[in-house]
C-alpha cells in the first residue's frame, strides 16, 4: 500500500509551495521523518517531511514546481510496487489549505462522489489549485473540518451502512465509503447514497464552525467516514495519537507593553504564561473545533474552555486544569495558575485539579528553550508549547529592528484538528497576543 | 392390604365352555404381550430401541380382559405404558414393535415411538406421556359418542399416579355431570415411579374417587383375566345402555421397574414383594385355569407359546428390517397435508 | 355491506358455522344461558340446544382436553376461554395435545379445533388479566395462531378456523368487541396465513396485528400529517405467517416497524424481524423497530396502565427514527 505525499501547509497562510529541492530520489529509502524535500513557503524554506517509512517510489512534481497544498508530490511505498498516483482532484475536503493532508489526499481519490475526476490526467500535472470551499464541486463538500456526523467505529474502519444503501451504492457505482453517512453513528442510508449522486447543491457548508451551544457543557459528534478514515489511516502511520505540528512565531512587543503596565498598575502579578493562557482560552472560544476530545467513536466538542497547564514537578509532569479559563479575568488566572502550581509542586493537588482539562499549554520558555513540540495529553486534541520570548532581528515596518519574540507550536491531533484548522487557532491567538485588545474584542 | 386381591369377592362359577376359543385367546394375547416385551426389553438394551421404554410384564390380564370387552367402534386411549394395549387391541406385533425402532412401517410411522402408539382405523387413539392429560381427551371422545347418539364408549387406562392430577378430576366431574359413555381404568400396579400409593395418595382405595362425581365404581382384580373382563363387561353395559362412566380401580402389580432405566425392585421396594406378587402372575393363573377346565393342556401352552415367541422374532425381524421414515418426513404431519378443512379456505402451511 | 361490532361478526361466524356443519359445537365456560360473558354465543343457545352450546364448570384443563378428545374422533369443536388469561391452566392440551397429535400419530389423528376467546389488556384490569399470549401459541409447530382485527376479518377468518383441520388458537381483541365495521352480505370468509395491508403506503413498513391495527392506522394518519406515508400491514395470522405480505411491503418501503401488544422478549415482533432480515436485507436503510408492550406485569394504576402499552406516539416515534427524521436521526 502506497502512501502518497502531498504538499503541506508549512506556514499557516501557505496556499502552495514552491519545491526547492528534492533531498531523497526515487529508489531511496525513506524512514518516517526523514526530509523528502526543501520547500518554499510564503514565510520560509520548510522541510516536507515522510510521514511514512519504504522507498520514495516516485517524485511526481520535479524540483523548483510550484504546487498548491494538499496536492500530490512523491509516493513512498515498498520497493517494485506499482504506483497508480492518481492526480489529486481539485477540490478537498477541507475548506481552506489543507495542513497535513497525505492521506487526506488519497482519501479524496478515492471518492467515488466525484463523477469523473481527471482520472488519467498525468500525475505529474497537478489539476488546478485547491481553493476554498467554494471549490468543492461534490456532495461531500459539507465535510468540512468539522466532523459532521460521523461513524463509530468499533470494526476497523468498517463503512456503517445500512443494507439497502450498499446494495444502491453498488448499483449506482458509487464508493459506499466516500458517501457522508446522516445515520446514526454516521451510518449510511439510502437518502445519503441518492445526495451523492445528486452534485452540488447540497454542498453548503454545514455545521461549519458555530455550534449552538444551548448550555450543554459539551456536544458529542458522531465521527464521519473522512474524519473516521483519516484517523485510522493516521493513527496507523504514525502511532496512537496522529499528530502534527504547526508552529508560528508572535512579536510580543505588545503584550510586553501591556503586562509592564499592569504590573505598573499593581496587584497580582500577571505573567506572560498567564497571558497566554487567557489569550489561548480565548482563542479557543473562537476555535471550538480544537477544544475537543477524541473519544473514539466519537468526538467530544467542548463548549466550555478548561485549559490544562503543564507543571514541571520533581517527580516529572502534572497538569492542572484552570476551569472556564475563558470565563476568568487574567487577575483570575494569574492568581489560580500560581495556586495550581504551588500545590502541584507540592503535591496536593485533587484528583479534579489536573483531570478534565479540554486544551493544554506547556511553557518551557523559562528554560531557554527556543521552541519545542509538546505530546498531546489524551484525550484532548491539542496542546500549545510556549518557548522563550527573545529580542531578535525582525524586518519591521520595512527595517530590521530588534523585537521581543516567541515560537508557539502547536501539537495537533489529525483525527481531530486538520492543519488548517489548527493553523487558524494559532492564527487567531498570534493576532491577540500581538494585539492583547484583540482577547476583548 | 399390600396385596392386589380384590377387595370384593370374586365372582366364581365355571367358564363357559362355548367361549373356549376366546378363552384360548385371551391366553394367547397374554402371552404375546409377555413374549414381546421380553423381546422389546432386549432390544432396549441393544440399543435398538431409544427414549423411554416402559414394559407391560405383570399387567398383562387387565389390557386383555377389558379390551375383549369392547367392540370396534370404541375407543382407547392409553398412558405411555401401552404396548399391551395396543397389542391386544389387534394392532400387529410387526407395526408395534417397528414403531418401537423408530421405523416408517411403525403404527404411528416411527414418529411416536413406545409413548404414542396409534391406530385410528381400531380407535387406539394413542398413548399419551403427560401424565392424567389424555383422560380429559378420551372424555371428549365420549361426548362426541353422546353427541352423535351413538352406542360407543370410550376408554381410557392410566396409571393410580394419574388420579392426584388436576385433569383427572376434571374429567370424571364432567363425565359425571353430562353422562357421558367413558370407562375410566385405573390400573393400580402400586407405584407412580418410585412412589408407593400411600405416598402419594391420602385415600387408598381409588375407587373411592368416583364417589366424588357419584360415579359408578368397582374395585378389580387385574390379575386374574377373567374377573377383569367380567367387571369391564359391566362397566360397558352401564356406558351403553345407561350412558353413565364408569371409575374401574384395578389391583395389579408391574413385574419390571418403571422404565428400562429402573431396577425390578429399587429402594422403593424389596425383593420379597416382587417375588410375592410373582406368584400371582396373571399368565401363570390363567394357564392353571384353563388346564383345570379342560381347556387346554400343558403341550398346547408350550406350543402357543413357541408359535408366540416365533412371531415376536418375526415381529423383530421385521422391524429390524424395516427402513427409517424418509427425511421429508421430517415436516410432514405437522399440519393437515390438504390444507384445508371442511370445503375451503386454509392456506395451511 | 352492513355495519357490524366485531362482537357480533364473531357471533355471525359461530352461527353460520354450526348452521352448516352440524358436527360444530361450542363449549366453554358462561357460552350457553348466560350468553356469553362477552356476549359472542348470544342466542346460539336457543337456536342449537344445550348440546351444540356446552356450559362447562370452570375448568380450563378439562374442557380444553374434552375440546381436544372431540376432535379426535371428528367433532369440529369451538372451545372458548373466557379469556386467554384462564387458557394457562388448559396450554397443556393446546400444546401437548392439539399440536402433536397429527404428528406423534404419523397423521393419523387430526385435532380439528378451535380455541377461541379475548386476549390481550382491557382497561385496567391488572397484572393476571391483562396479557398477549399470542407468542406462547406462535411457537409450537403444530398450531395455527389467528387474530382478526376488525369485524369483517374477524367474521371471516373465525369460519375459515372452524372449517380447518389443524387446531387453531383464535385470540380475540378485548378492547375490539365493541368496535364496528362493515362486513360483506353473503358467505364471507377469509383465508387463513393472509396477511392484509390495511393502508397504503411507501414510506415505512408498520406490521402489527389485532388491537394495534388500529393504533398503527392511527399513527398512520399522524404520520401522513407529517408527510410521511405509512403502510400497515395486519398479520391476521400469526402463524402461519404471511412473510410475503410483509416482505414485499418492506421491500418496497425499505422501513419496518413492528407492533405488538405483548411483551417485548421473543415476541412475534422477534419473529417478523428475524424474516425481514434473512429474507430481505438487502433491502433495508434501517434496523427494524419493534413497538411492544412494556416488559412489566400489567399494573392497575390507569397513567401507569397506559405508559405499558403500545400507543400511536410510540409507533409514530419508531417510524422516524427508521426514517431517520427528527433528533435522533
Amino acid at each position: 500500500m502506497s502512501t502518497k505525499v502531498v504538499m503541506e501547509a508549512l506556514s499557516p497562510t501557505m496556499e502552495e509551495g514552491r519545491l526547492v529541492e528534492w533531498k531523497k530520489q526515487e529508489g531511496d529509502a525513506v524512514s518516517v521523518g526523514d526530509v523528502l524535500a526543501e520547500v518554499e513557503t510564503d514565510k520560509a524554506v520548510m522541510e516536507l517531511v515522510a510521514r511514512a517509512g519504504g522507498t520514495l517510489l516516485k517524485q511526481v512534481v520535479q524540483a523548483g514546481t510550484t504546487v498548491p497544498v494538499s496536492e500530490l508530490v512523491a509516493v513512498i511505498g515498498e520497493p517494485g510496487e506499482q504506483v497508480e498516483a492518481p492526480a489529486a482532484p481539485g477540490g478537498d475536503g477541507a475548506p481552506t489549505p489543507a495542513k497535513k493532508p497525505a492521506p487526506k489526499a488519497e482519501r479524496k481519490a478515492e471518492q467515488g462522489t466525484q463523477p469523473t475526476p481527471d482520472e488519467n490526467r498525468p500525475t505529474s500535472m497537478p489539476p488546478a489549485p485547491a481553493r476554498g470551499p467554494a471549490a468543492e464541486g461534490n456532495g461531500q463538500a459539507a465535510l468540512p473540518q468539522k466532523p459532521a456526523p460521523a461513524p463509530a467505529d468499533r470494526s476497523g474502519g468498517r463503512v456503517r451502512a445500512s443494507p439497502l444503501a450498499r446494495r444502491m451504492a453498488a448499483e449506482r457505482g458509487i464508493d459506499i465509503a466516500a458517501v457522508e453517512g446522516s445515520g446514526p453513528e454516521g451510518r449510511v442510508v439510502a437518502r445519503d447514497v441518492e445526495a451523492a449522486r445528486a452534485p452540488a447543491a447540497a454542498a453548503a457548508p454545514r455545521a461549519a464552525t458555530v455550534r449552538a451551544s444551548d448550555g450543554a457543557p459539551y456536544e458529542d459528534v458522531p465521527l464521519s467516514q473522512i474524519r473516521k478514515t483519516i484517523a485510522r489511516r493516521l493513527a496507523q502511520s504514525i502511532g496512537p495519537i496522529p499528530t502534527f505540528y504547526l508552529t508560528t512565531e508572535v512579536d510580543m512587543e505588545r503584550a510586553w507593553d501591556a503586562r509592564e503596565a499592569l504590573l505598573a498598575a499593581g496587584g497580582e502579578k500577571v505573567s506572560f504564561n498567564d497571558i497566554i493562557l487567557k489569550a489561548v482560552a480565548m482563542a479557543l472560544r473562537q476555535h471550538p473545533e480544537c477544544n475537543a476530545w477524541w473519544q473514539d467513536d466519537h468526538i467530544r466538542y467542548w463548549n466550555e474552555v478548561h485549559l490544562s497547564m503543564a507543571v514541571a514537578i520533581e517527580e516529572g509532569l502534572i497538569t492542572p486544569v484552570i476551569r472556564h479559563t475563558d470565563l476568568k479575568s487574567l487577575r483570575e488566572i494569574a492568581a489560580e495558575a500560581r495556586d495550581l502550581a504551588e500545590r502541584a509542586r507540592e503535591r496536593k493537588l485533587a484528583p479534579e485539579e489536573y483531570t478534565g482539562g479540554t486544551f493544554s499549554v506547556s511553557n518551557l520558555g523559562m528554560l531557554d528553550i527556543h521552541e519545542f513540540t509538546a505530546v498531546i495529553n489524551p484525550p484532548e486534541a491539542g496542546i500549545l508549547a510556549v518557548g522563550r520570548m527573545a529580542e531578535q532581528p525582525v524586518a519591521h515596518g520595512g527595517a530590521v529592528t530588534i523585537r521581543r519574540r516567541m515560537r508557539l507550536t502547536m501539537s495537533c491531533d489529525h483525527r481531530v484538528i486538520d492543519g488548517a484548522t489548527g493553523a487558524r487557532l494559532l492564527q487567531t491567538l498570534k493576532g491577540m497576543l500581538e494585539n492583547p485588545l484583540a482577547m476583548v474584542y | 392390604m399390600a396385596t392386589t386381591a380384590a377387595a370384593r369377592p370374586r365372582p366364581r362359577g365355571g367358564l363357559d365352555p362355548g367361549l373356549a376359543d376366546k378363552y384360548r385367546d385371551w391366553l394367547r394375547q397374554m402371552l404375546l404381550i409377555r413374549r414381546f416385551e421380553e423381546k422389546a426389553g432386549e432390544a432396549y438394551s441393544l440399543g435398538k430401541i431409544g427414549g423411554f421404554c416402559h414394559l407391560y410384564i405383570g399387567q398383562e390380564a387387565v389390557a386383555v380382559g377389558s379390551l375383549a370387552a369392547l367392540g370396534d367402534d370404541d375407543y382407547i386411549t392409553c398412558s405411555y405404558r401401552e404396548h399391551g394395549h395396543a397389542l391386544a387391541r389387534g394392532i400387529s406385533p410387526q407395526t408395534v414393535m417397528a414403531e418401537l425402532f423408530g421405523k416408517a412401517a411403525g403404527c404411528s410411522k416411527g414418529k411416536g415411538g413406545s409413548m404414542h402408539l396409534f391406530d385410528a382405523s381400531l380407535g387406539f387413539l394413542g398413548g399419551h406421556a403427560i401424565v392424567g392429560a389424555h383422560i380429559p381427551l378420551a372424555t371428549g371422545m365420549a361426548f362426541a359418542a353422546k353427541y352423535r347418539d351413538t352406542s360407543q364408549v370410550a376408554v381410557c387406562y392410566f396409571g393410580e399416579a394419574a388420579v392426584n392430577n388436576g385433569a383427572f378430576h376434571e374429567a370424571l366431574n364432567m363425565a359425571a355431570l353430562w353422562k357421558l359413555p367413558a370407562i375410566y381404568i385405573c390400573e393400580n400396579n402400586r407405584y407412580g415411579m418410585g412412589t408407593a400409593l400411600e405416598r402419594a395418595s391420602a385415600i387408598y382405595d381409588i375407587s373411592e374417587r368416583a364417589s366424588s362425581y357419584d360415579m359408578a365404581n368397582e374395585v378389580v382384580d387385574g390379575q386374574d383375566v377373567l374377573i377383569m373382563h367380567a367387571a369391564m363387561e359391566r362397566a360397558v353395559q352401564r356406558a351403553r345402555t345407561a350412558k353413565i362412566p364408569t371409575l374401574l380401580e384395578v389391583r395389579t402389580y408391574r413385574f419390571m421397574g418403571h422404565s428400562m432405566s429402573d431396577p425390578i425392585h429399587g429402594h422403593y421396594r424389596t425383593k420379597e414383594e416382587v417375588e410375592g406378587q410373582r406368584k400371582r402372575d396373571p399368565i401363570a393363573l390363567w394357564s392353571q385355569r384353563l388346564i383345570a377346565e379342560g381347556l387346554m393342556d400343558e403341550a398346547a401352552i408350550k406350543a402357543l407359546d413357541k408359535e408366540i415367541i416365533r412371531e415376536v422374532e418375526e415381529a423383530y425381524q421385521f422391524a429390524e428390517e424395516a427402513p427409517d421414515p424418509e427425511p421429508e418426513e421430517l415436516y410432514r404431519d405437522v399440519y393437515a397435508e390438504d390444507g384445508g378443512g371442511r370445503g375451503t379456505a386454509d392456506t395451511g402451511s | 355491506m352492513a355495519v357490524v361490532t366485531y362482537r357480533d361478526a364473531l357471533n355471525q361466524a359461530l352461527r353460520e358455522e354450526m348452521q352448516r356443519d352440524p358436527d360444530v359445537f361450542l363449549m366453554g365456560e358462561e357460552v350457553g344461558v348466560y350468553q356469553g360473558a362477552y356476549k359472542v354465543s348470544r342466542g346460539l343457545l336457543d337456536e342449537f340446544g344445550p348440546l351444540r352450546v356446552v356450559d362447562t364448570p370452570i375448568t380450563e384443563l378439562g374442557f380444553a382436553g374434552v375440546g381436544v378428545g372431540a376432535a379426535m374422533v371428528g367433532l369440529r369443536p369451538v372451545i372458548e376461554f373466557m379469556t386467554w388469561n384462564f387458557a394457562l391452566l388448559a396450554i397443556d392440551q393446546l400444546v401437548n395435545s392439539a399440536a402433536k397429535m397429527r404428528y406423534m400419530s404419523g397423521g393419523q389423528v387430526g385435532v380439528p379445533a378451535v380455541f377461541r376467546g379475548p386476549g390481550g389488556a382491557a382497561l385496567q384490569l391488572a397484572a393476571q388479566h391483562s396479557q398477549a399470549f399470542e407468542s406462547y401459541y406462535a411457537h409450537v409447530p403444530g398450531l395455527k395462531v389467528v387474530m382478526p382485527a376488525t369485524p369483517a376479518d374477524a367474521k371471516g377468518l373465525l369460519k375459515s378456523a372452524i372449517r380447518s383441520d389443524d387446531p387453531i388458537v383464535f385470540i380475540e381483541g378485548e378492547m375490539l368487541y365493541n368496535t364496528k365495521g362493515e362486513i360483506p352480505e353473503g358467505e364471507h370468509v377469509v383465508p387463513l396465513g393472509r396477511a392484509d395491508v390495511k393502508r397504503s403506503g411507501g414510506d415505512v413498513t408498520i406490521v402489527c396485528h389485532s388491537k394495534t391495527v388500529s393504533i398503527a392506522l392511527k399513527a398512520a394518519e399522524e404520520l401522513a400529517d407529517e408527510g410521511v406515508e405509512a403502510e400497515v400491514v395486519d398479520l391476521r395470522t400469526i402463524r402461519p405467517l404471511d412473510a410475503e405480505t410483509v416482505l414485499s411491503s418492506v421491500a418496497r418501503t425499505h422501513r419496518c416497524v413492528v407492533a405488538e401488544e405483548g411483551w417485548p422478549f421473543a415476541g412475534v415482533g422477534a419473529q417478523v424481524v428475524d424474516t425481514i432480515q434473512r429474507e430481505i436485507f438487502d433491502d433495508l436503510d434501517a434496523p427494524v423497530l419493534r413497538v411492544t408492550g412494556a416488559d412489566v406485569p400489567m399494573p392497575y394504576n390507569k397513567h401507569l396502565e397506559r405508559a405499558a402499552k403500545v400507543d400511536s406516539a410510540k409507533i409514530v416515534s419508531a417510524a422516524n427514527q427508521v426514517l431517520y427524521r427528527g433528533r435522533d436521526a
